[in-house]
Parts: C-alpha cells; sequence; structure tokens
C-alpha cells in the first residue's frame, strides 16, 4: 500500500503492459487497451482470480474456466457446453487469446458482445450458463474474505459492482497472448519446417488450392483469423442465423466469426455449432463438402464443386502445417493456470 | 494621391486574402478528400450491397458484397513542381464504411495544383510486410505471388450462363508471371492517376469518384463467364484490370469554405 486516505486505504494499482510477441509488434498495430480500464497489475491478478472462481454461477458449480480450460487454449472439448442447471448451449465454446487484437470488438461466435468487458457481463446471467444473478454475484463477492481488498486494490474502491468485475477479467483476457508456435519459431528463424509442413502452408497461400489467407491470416498477419463474419458454406439453410441474428440483416444470415487457427490441436471440436471433431473433416469439408447458400461467402469460389477439391497430400500436409501453429507455451503457462 | 492608391491596394490584397467566412487569411488550407462510388451515374454505397443489381459491358448482372482498395502517393503538385503529399497510402473499404473521408494532416498554400495518386502501390513501395495497418487488416499478397499488398479486393456474386449465381473475385495486385515458378517475373501493375487540376483558395473538399463500372468495361470488356475467380496468379487478368482501372477515377466537386 502506498498511502492512506482519510476513510479508506488509498492503492494506487501498478501499471502493467501486455507482453506483446515481436512478431506480433512488427506486424501488427498495437492491440487495443480500453482508455477506461488500463491494465494493472492488480486489475489482472483480481481478474485471473474471478475468472478462475466458481462464485460468479448460482450454486457455486462454475466458473469461467468450466468451458474455457488454460489447456485446451481455453475451450473445452465438448460440442456444446453444460451450464450449471446440466442444460446445453447451443454454439461451441470459443477458445480465448489473442483478443486485444480484435480491433472491431464484436466478440463471440455472432459478433453479439461489442467489448470484452460487456461480453464477460453475459455468461453469468445466461440461464444456461452461470444462470445467476449479478445482484448476487456483487452480494457474494462484497462479502468475501478477500475480494473487496482485491478491488479497493484494483480499482481503489471497497464497492464491488458488475462493471468492475467485467473489468478485471477482460484485463486478465487482454494478457492470454499466444505467440510461440513451431510457425512463429520458423518465422523467426528458429527452427525449419518440414517439407509436408512446408507445403501445407503453400496450399493455405495458393488462391488455386486451399486459399485459406484471405480470412485466416498468413505470415504477415500472426493472428490467423481477420476477426470478421463469413457464410462458410456449412448449410443450405440457416437454423442458426450468427451475425443475421445480431443485426437484423439477412446479407448477415449464417455468417459467424472466422475463428484464429492457432490451436487448433487443443480445441476440437470446430465451427460455430462444433459439427466436426477432426481437423480432416474440417478440411475435407472446404474441399468437398461446402454447401451454396444465399449468403455464402464469394471467397468460397469453387462451391459448385463442393470445394477446392484438394489433393490426399494436400490435405494431409495442409494438416501438418495448421498443426504447426500449436502453442504449447501458451497452454502450460503458469500464468494462465488456476 | 499615391497614399490613397497606396492603401486601396493593400485593402484589395488585404480582402483577396481574407477566408468567405471570417474574413482570417488562410495561410495554409486542410484539404479532406471523399472517396465516392459509382456505377456508371449511379452513386453506390454499402446500402446497394450484396444484391444483384449492376450489369457489366459484357451483359452480366452482379453484386458486390466486398470493395476495398488502396492508393498511394497522393500528391498535389504545383507548376513549380513542388510536391505536398497528402498521404502516403491510404485504404478504403466501402462495405465498413471506413477510409471514405480521408483529412490529410499535411497543409497547403492555396493555389493551382495537379492532384495525382497511384492506385495501389509502385513496385518501390509494395513492400511485403511493410505496413501493419494492411497487414492488421489482412491486405497482403502471398509471397508464392511476390508478396505485397493487395490494390483491390472486389467480391461479390454474378448470374453466370446457367442464370445461377456464381462467386466473383475480382483482386487486383501486381501481376506475376509464374511459368517458372522459381524465376518470378513482375510487372508493375499499378495505376498512375492524375485527376487533373484544382485550385485550392480555402480549406477544401475534394471528391474523388470511383466508376465501379469501369473496371469491366475499356479497353477490356470482362466476361465474368471466363475470369471470375483465382486471378491473382493471372498475369494476363492482373494486366487486363490495369488497362481498365485508367479510367475509373475522375476528380468530382470540390467545396472550400
Amino acid at each position: 500500500m502506498n498511502c492512506a486516505s482519510k476513510e479508506e486505504e488509498v492503492y494506487t494499482p501498478i501499471p502493467a503492459t501486455l507482453e506483446i510477441p515481436k512478431l506480433f509488434s512488427d506486424k501488427l498495430i498495437s492491440p487495443l487497451i480500453p482508455s477506461n480500464n488500463p491494465l494493472t497489475q492488480e486489475g489482472i491478478a483480481l481478474g485471473k482470480k474471478l475468472f478462475f472462481d466458481k462464485i460468479l454461477s448460482k450454486n457455486n458449480t462454475q466458473s469461467c474456466a468450466s468451458c474455457h480450460n488454460p489447456k485446451k487454449a481455453f475451450t473445452d472439448d465438448t460440442r456444446f457446453s453444460d451450464g450449471v442447471d446440466g442444460k446445453f448451449g447451443k454454439r461451441n465454446s470459443m477458445p480465448l487469446f489473442n483478443l486485444a487484437w480484435n480491433f472491431d470488438e464484436r466478440f463471440a461466435w455472432d459478433g453479439k458482445e461489442l467489448g470484452l468487458e460487456r461480453q464477460a457481463l453475459e455468461p453469468v446471467r445466461n440461464p444456461i450458463e452461470m444462470h445467476s444473478k449479478w445482484t448476487n454475484v456483487v452480494q457474494k463477492l462484497q462479502n468475501h474474505s478477500e475480494y473487496p481488498t482485491l478491488f479497493l486494490q484494483a480499482f481503489a474502491t471497497l464497492t464491488i459492482d458488475s462493471l468492475l468485475v467485467t473489468k478485471a477479467i477482460a484485463q486478465f483476457e487482454r494478457t492470454l497472448i499466444s505467440g510461440e508456435s513451431k510457425f512463429d519459431k520458423h518465422l523467426r528463424g528458429e527452427t525449419t519446417l518440414t517439407p509436408e509442413e512446408q507445403n501445407g502452408f503453400n496450399v493455405f497461400m495458393d488462391e488455386a488450392r486451399g486459399d485459406c489467407f484471405h480470412c485466416h491470416g498468413s505470415n504477415n498477419n500472426p493472428l490467423w483469423t481477420d476477426n470478421k463474419f463469413h457464410n462458410n458454406g456449412l448449410d443450405a439453410t440457416f437454423t442458426d442465423l450468427g451475425l443475421g441474428a445480431v443485426t437484423g440483416d439477412p446479407n448477415d444470415n449464417g455468417k459467424f466469426k472466422s475463428p484464429s487457427l492457432r490451436n487448433l490441436e487443443f480445441t476440437s471440436p470446430y465451427m460455430h455449432d462444433g459439427r466436426f471433431t477432426t481437423l480432416e473433416e474440417v478440411i475435407n469439408h472446404y474441399s468437398e463438402g461446402l454447401v451454396n447458400s444465399t449468403t455464402i461467402d464469394p471467397l468460397m469460389k469453387k462451391v459448385a464443386n463442393g470445394g477446392v477439391k484438394l489433393s490426399t497430400q494436400d490435405k494431409s500436409d495442409l494438416k501438418a502445417f495448421l498443426l504447426t501453429l500449436s502453442d504449447y507455451d501458451f497452454i502450460n503457462n503458469p500464468a494462465f493456470q488456476e | 494621391m499615391r497614399n490613397s492608391i497606396l492603401l486601396f491596394l493593400i485593402l484589395i490584397i488585404t480582402f483577396n486574402a481574407c477566408s468567405s467566412d471570417n474574413d482570417i487569411p488562410i495561410i495554409n488550407a486542410k484539404i479532406t478528400l471523399n472517396f465516392t462510388h459509382h456505377w456508371d451515374e449511379t452513386p453506390v454505397t454499402n446500402e446497394d450491397f450484396n444484391s444483384i443489381k449492376f450489369t457489366t459491358k459484357n451483359g452480366e448482372q452482379l453484386s458486390i458484397e466486398r470493395l476495398r482498395y488502396v492508393i498511394s502517393n497522393v500528391l498535389l503538385t504545383d507548376a513549380k513542381n513542388n510536391i505536398d503529399t497528402l498521404s502516403n497510402y491510404h485504404l478504403i473499404n466501402i462495405g465498413e464504411n471506413s477510409g471514405l473521408s480521408y483529412e490529410s494532416p499535411k497543409t497547403v498554400h492555396p493555389g493551382i495544383y495537379d492532384l495525382t495518386f497511384i492506385f495501389g502501390f509502385k513496385d518501390a513501395d509494395n513492400v511485403d510486410s511493410a505496413y501493419k495497418d494492411l497487414n492488421t487488416a489482412n491486405f497482403n499478397v502471398p509471397a508464392m505471388l511476390g508478396g505485397g499488398y493487395h490494390f483491390m479486393q472486389f467480391d461479390g456474386k454474378y448470374k453466370d450462363t446457367n442464370i445461377q449465381d456464381s462467386n466473383f473475385n475480382y483482386h487486383a495486385i501486381r501481376a506475376v508471371d509464374r511459368t517458372d515458378p522459381n524465376n518470378l517475373k513482375f510487372q508493375d501493375t499499378s495505376i498512375a492517376v492524375d485527376l487533373g487540376e484544382v485550385i485550392i483558395d480555402n480549406n477544401a473538399s475534394i471528391e474523388i469518384k470511383m466508376n465501379i463500372a469501369e473496371w469491366f468495361k475499356n479497353p477490356n470488356t470482362w466476361d465474368l463467364n471466363v475470369l471470375n475467380t483465382v486471378l491473382m496468379p493471372n498475369f494476363d487478368a492482373q494486366k487486363m484490370m490495369s488497362e481498365n482501372g485508367e479510367g475509373v477515377f475522375s476528380l468530382g466537386e470540390i467545396t472550400q469554405n
């Protein structure tokens, strides 16, 4: 504690900065940190504690980490996650990393969450997730033996509210940076790709073969996502409108966020509804399984043929390349474990 | 008498040097570029996207779903060949309504200038990975095609010969001949655009118009049934795009205040 005020101790939190991989700082513009929620050591630590604390749920059985497991790149391994009442959602839990580079600030598969802070409000009160009430959560935190002091240290107040809770969680989430995959090391000249991995990367970058780069980044965009919304040819008609349900624009029906391809090794199952269990299924979808619909993205150029028709070797090599985006340092980072 | 004439001249000069609004002499004028888009005479905004409502010279009906492009070396050049750089490069994304208006940090003296820019990047400026904002916007060109950046990404759907909706990706890049993948041959297909003379006498907003229809029109009548996708590695298609792009841009209204 630095100093004390008249009625309650005033603590000045220590500013913190993100540990940005050089590759990111070389290639990308600076990450987005809201001016009303600057990173502090105390805020990040509080956010981490809250992220792993089941106190946020109605019956103290689930935390954020229940569906966002660090060992799974902060997603889980089920198609749909079950909430505190045993009910299941209709979307696959999204992995969490490199979120501070989402400059449009549309989060979730359908983009309905406008900002990380606002996103964190939702699962707590969602009836098929934590099914709690913020008033109850705040009361539990307020009565807790540790939290009031931690909030005082992070935000200079003993009075806890939902906005401060979500600010802290968002601070922690912004620290979840993944930039130490084999491919990152390859780009830094520290390792080489196998011939299969290199060919897989070429398939990824070749407009006449995989043409993955238009939506999923490249060696020059190490996020491996454009953070935009696309209809990637999953269905002819939509039971889940995705972005369209959020914007109300029929032209957005069937569009979902393109996820980062980092850490795919840990994030199965795939797609917004977790319909594909393996990477082979995902690759086969783009190769032969595309389905036409009114809003299909023009970048799904070979939809009339079902897909880009990759050879067996190219499919195998593409998978080998995708696995070079696995970041074991990230999933094992002690700073991100409970 | 001489003093009266002198006073009269001073007054004339003083009034001519004042702005019309507040009589404050304009030493340096702010320049704002406004990018507007048209299909021939019809204005196009992102409200017009996603529906098949435009017809090319070749007769294909099409929709626009994504249209973004970069211009570089936006210059004002005066009669003495003095150059003011308004922007090194600038990305316009019609679908997201971003970059449509650009206020240059560079101010200029009132005068008569030639307004020029490059559509895309000249070879010397088309440096792989050099521009962080364009990397972040995912506007790169793969190294196997020489790297650097897209000049334009224009995606949509058209009615094919079977009256079915088909996708097109009209992506303009530096042309590359990949006949020998180990010896790529490039042709600079960026477009030097000269919008002609602009007279700046105060803070000015200059409209730069893109006629999207021209990309399919002149001198090459574009057949989307033949040239629709995978155009980035198509050397001849890139040259045709560049040729058609010569007539795409024009100078619109200039307003001064």
